[in-house]
């Protein structure tokens, strides 16, 4: 079993990603789009011998339009709840032909699930539970731009507090969204996940060696990815990557893996930037009062305590 | 612009609407109001660039480059136009600002 | 109890444990069903094959029919041979990727006991779920006795995989009456079925990157349906070949419509399922009675064999169509009835009868009835357009 994960290996620097792309320019994401970075970071740590299923949403729609395609890899798209279902058949078909001698059984085929927020926390919940809870071989990797955007900017389960969409939109009576993002890693904790991390593209080290090591693994694996989105969070496209480093330097986001249940920050934050700094370079978030501003930040300051007392060290440090 | 009348017929196409990568697709150079433009003198081939463009617009290659300086690296960058939709991570990102957008005429 | 068949056996089997053994001696690759009653007794059989080593399979227990069918379509574009087995609320729960399948051209083959719709919810026997499933772009076949399922499913992967098909299959049967009943089945040896029906399809990706799923603009979309179209009429002859082959290797033939005393009948009833056997004894009671009633039962749904049943209706005055499920808000109320009349060209009359809804109890005396009902009434005005439908309490019936 060992022998067919040596294959991929951890990188150590960044001049350890492979020059050669599996997913190439020409297709319709917007122009800043950090998707793009994420999933071509994706394809380089697992090289060609790599399925990929996608659920619907921007990466699929934009990448995939006949007669062209994006991915130099085998690529499937079949419906917008099903991403991990359909992964968990093609992990099977893999392990059986490879038992019926018709694939060479030491060939190690990466099978990796790529679903949006909506795709995975929402609508294919279910099947990702089913997957998850099966133990098949898949990495399932979210790109989580806060809304659906694909469909123009609705609101999900992983939109954020108080963020602008066009169904939580800004009236004199509501302020954006009141509820919390849901919480995918939770969710994954309790399927006894072997690796879960998050991960973000502004630490392209970071995010590159935890797509390996989950390719690593010989079962589920998921990785919650922060995607920010310029037309959906209505900033510049430039400020793509810098908006990524501001969430995890103002802790809004926190890069973390649990391996088998143990829990790292994978990004500590010695001394926290106010969550202004991240909050004000988006549209999205230009309705907020000072108040407002400041109830983020206390929600903010509260999720930081509970990770430093989860570690049982100070991983995220005071506001500087 | 094709008609839609000089597009292959129903048994010219692969069944199922299967697509092989092997078409190169529209360029977006349209998209562009303003380009990227490496400077090869700054650039201290950190390799950000090059990882972080959505688009895989920044093509790397062995080509050597020694600066005025007399500072060699192997190898060197440049963008393809072709795709690259001026969206301004990469002069953002870079470390050492080797990259400007300059307007696209 | 680990059982290679090495040669012809008889065996004592339900519609649904014959399904299971064929697909078992087929060598399929990836199973994923969700349980629903009267499905169940078809995974749990390939699931004890599957422990006992007689089946090499992945058994995929999936969390719903919805992911079941997804399972399936992710395994069969990885280049197995596949198979699950469904009814009422759940082929209702995967109708969307019933039509992605198709559209992506895969060779999957679905087991269908037939069962009612909710609401009100049933479990037992009509054919309203797989009439919600026509127009899916699926092949369908009814079957009227295990040993026809048995020989079927066996046709099925054969014309499914076939290069000039490639579409899936739907082997569908009553759901109780036929899928919980044991009738007299001969087994054939693995080493023949597997003959007959080689592993053919090898995938989508065997060959390298391809994306599969892909985003069809209006100037692509019509010419992949109409693709769907012409691998339907290839199918259609395809199945006629595929069941001759059959018969010269295994002896037992079905057509694609089989026929009961049509030869100088003036009146036929159609009929699809295990009423067939009902039907024959009430034309035979018929016919003792001086009336000239021919049945016909037919077997490939789609793609529908309209030129055969429109020869064997030549001449002939009325057609009675015996539909298990409903078709609301029209006059002619029958799906099958509708589709028939429809497609047909010859000027024969179609009545149109709803029955057995929700398993509601049809003997060949009611079929009799029914029969001689139609006999008195067939020159009245306006009764042809009118839906019979019998056996509903509180619904006049002069017969």
């Amino acid at each position: 079993m060992l022998s067919l994960t040596v294959n991929i290996r951890i990188p150590r620097t960044v001049w350890d990603l492979p020059r050669e792309d599996y997913f190439v320019g020409g297709h319709n994401l917007c122009a800043g789009c950090t998707a793009g970075t994420i999933v071509r970071n994706l394809l380089k740590v697992a090289g060609p011998n790599t399925i990929v299923v996608n659920a619907t949403g921007c990466l699929e729609v934009s990448t995939s339009l006949f007669p062209f395609t994006s991915w130099k890899v085998p690529w499937i798209h079949i419906a917008f709840e099903n991403a991990a279902a359909v992964a968990s058949g093609v992990e099977a078909a893999i392990k059986v032909l490879k038992e019926k001698g018709k694939i060479d059984p030491n060939k190690k085929i990466n099978i990796i699930a790529i679903g949006g927020d909506g795709g995975t926390f929402d609508i294919g919940l279910q099947a990702l539970s089913g997957m998850l809870e099966r133990g098949h071989n898949v990495l399932y990797v979210v790109y989580d731009n806060e809304a659906y955007m694909n469909t123009g900017i609705q609101r999900s389960g992983a939109t954020p507090y108080k963020a602008w969409t066009t169904t939580t939109p800004v009236g004199t009576i509501m302020r954006g969204e009141w509820r919390d993002k849901k919480d995918i890693i939770g969710i994954a904790l309790a399927h006894k996940v072997p690796y879960i991390a998050t991960a973000n593209p502004a630490f392209l080290l970071d995010m590159d060696k935890k797509f390996a090591k989950a390719l690593q693994i010989d079962g589920p694996s998921l990785i919650h990815v922060l995607m920010a989105c310029t037309t959906g969070w209505r900033f510049d496209p430039k400020l793509g990557i810098k908006i990524s480093k501001l969430a995890v330097e103002t802790a809004v986001w926190v890069n973390l893996e649990y391996n088998y249940g143990k829990l790292e920050v994978t990004t500590p934050v010695p001394k926290r930037k106010h969550v202004r700094e991240y909050l004000k370079l988006q549209g999205r978030y230009s309705h907020l009062t000072e108040e407002e501003i400041n109830d983020i930040q206390e929600r903010i300051n509260r999720k930081v305590e509970e990770i430093n007392r989860a570690v049982g060290k100070e991983v995220i440090g005071p506001l500087a | 612009m094709k008609s839609r009348e000089s597009l292959p017929s129903w048994y010219e196409l692969p069944i199922g609407g299967i697509s092989r990568p092997n078409i190169t697709p529209e360029s977006k150079a349209g998209w562009r109001f303003e380009k990227p433009v490496i400077d090869n003198e700054k650039c201290i081939r950190c390799r950000l660039c090059f990882l972080y463009c959505p688009d895989a617009a920044i093509v790397e290659s062995d080509e050597k480059y020694t600066t005025k300086t007399g500072k060699t690296y192997n190898v060197s960058y440049k963008i393809n136009y072709y795709f690259c939709k001026g969206c301004g991570i990469c002069a953002e990102e870079c470390p050492v600002k080797a990259i400007t957008m300059v307007p696209e005429v | 109890m680990t059982q290679v068949y090495k040669s012809k056996s008889l065996a004592t089997l339900s519609s649904n444990k014959a399904v299971a053994k064929a697909v078992g001696q087929l060598d399929v690759d990836v199973i994923a069903a969700y349980p629903i009653t009267p499905q169940t007794t078809i995974v749990e059989e390939l699931a004890q094959m599957v422990a006992n080593g007689e089946v090499k399979a992945q058994y995929i227990h999936v969390e719903s029919e919805h992911s079941a069918l997804s399972a399936v379509v992710g395994a069969s574009i990885a280049g197995a041979r596949t198979f699950t087995a469904t009814s009422s609320q759940g082929l209702e729960l995967m109708h969307e990727i019933l039509h992605i399948t198709s559209g992506l051209r895969l060779p999957v083959v679905m087991a269908v006991p037939t069962r009612a719709l909710s609401a009100p919810i049933s479990i037992w026997n009509d054919h309203s779920d797989i009439m919600n499933a026509r127009d899916t772009g699926w092949i369908i076949y009814f079957v009227s006795s295990a040993q026809e399922a048995y020989d079927t499913v066996i046709q099925a992967y054969r014309l499914a995989e076939d290069r000039e098909v490639l579409l899936p299959t739907i082997v569908s049967y009553d759901g109780f009456l036929m899928s919980h009943t044991y009738e007299p089945v001969v087994i054939e040896s693995s080493e023949d079925v597997i003959e007959f029906s080689p592993k053919t399809w090898k995938g989508y990706i065997e060959e390298g990157a391809v994306a599969i799923g892909t985003l069809a603009s209006p100037d692509y979309y019509y010419e992949f349906k109409y693709q769907q179209v012409e691998a339907m009429k290839n199918a259609l002859r395809k199945a006629e070949i595929i069941d001759r082959d059959f018969y010269k290797k295994f002896g037992r033939k079905y057509g694609l419509v089989e026929t009961y005393r049509t030869e100088d009948s003036e009146i036929d009833l159609l009929v699809t399922g295990s009423i067939w056997s009902s039907l024959k004894l009430a034309i035979d009671k018929a016919r003792s009675d001086g009336l000239r009633i021919g049945g016909l039962r037919l077997r490939l749904y789609r793609p529908l064999p309209i030129d055969e049943i429109e020869k064997i209706l030549a001449g002939k005055e009325v057609l009675v169509v015996i539909d298990k499920a409903i078709s609301y808000g029209l006059r002619v109320a029958g799906p099958l009835a509708n589709e028939i009349y429809t497609n047909l060209q010859s000027p024969v009359k179609i009545k149109s009868v709803v029955a057995g809804i929700g398993q509601r109890t049809v003997t060949h005396e009611d079929l009799y009835k029914v029969i001689l009902h139609v006999y008195k009434n067939k020159d009245s005005p306006g009764f042809t357009k009118h839906t019979l439908f019998y056996g509903v309490r509180g619904v006049e019936f002069d017969g």
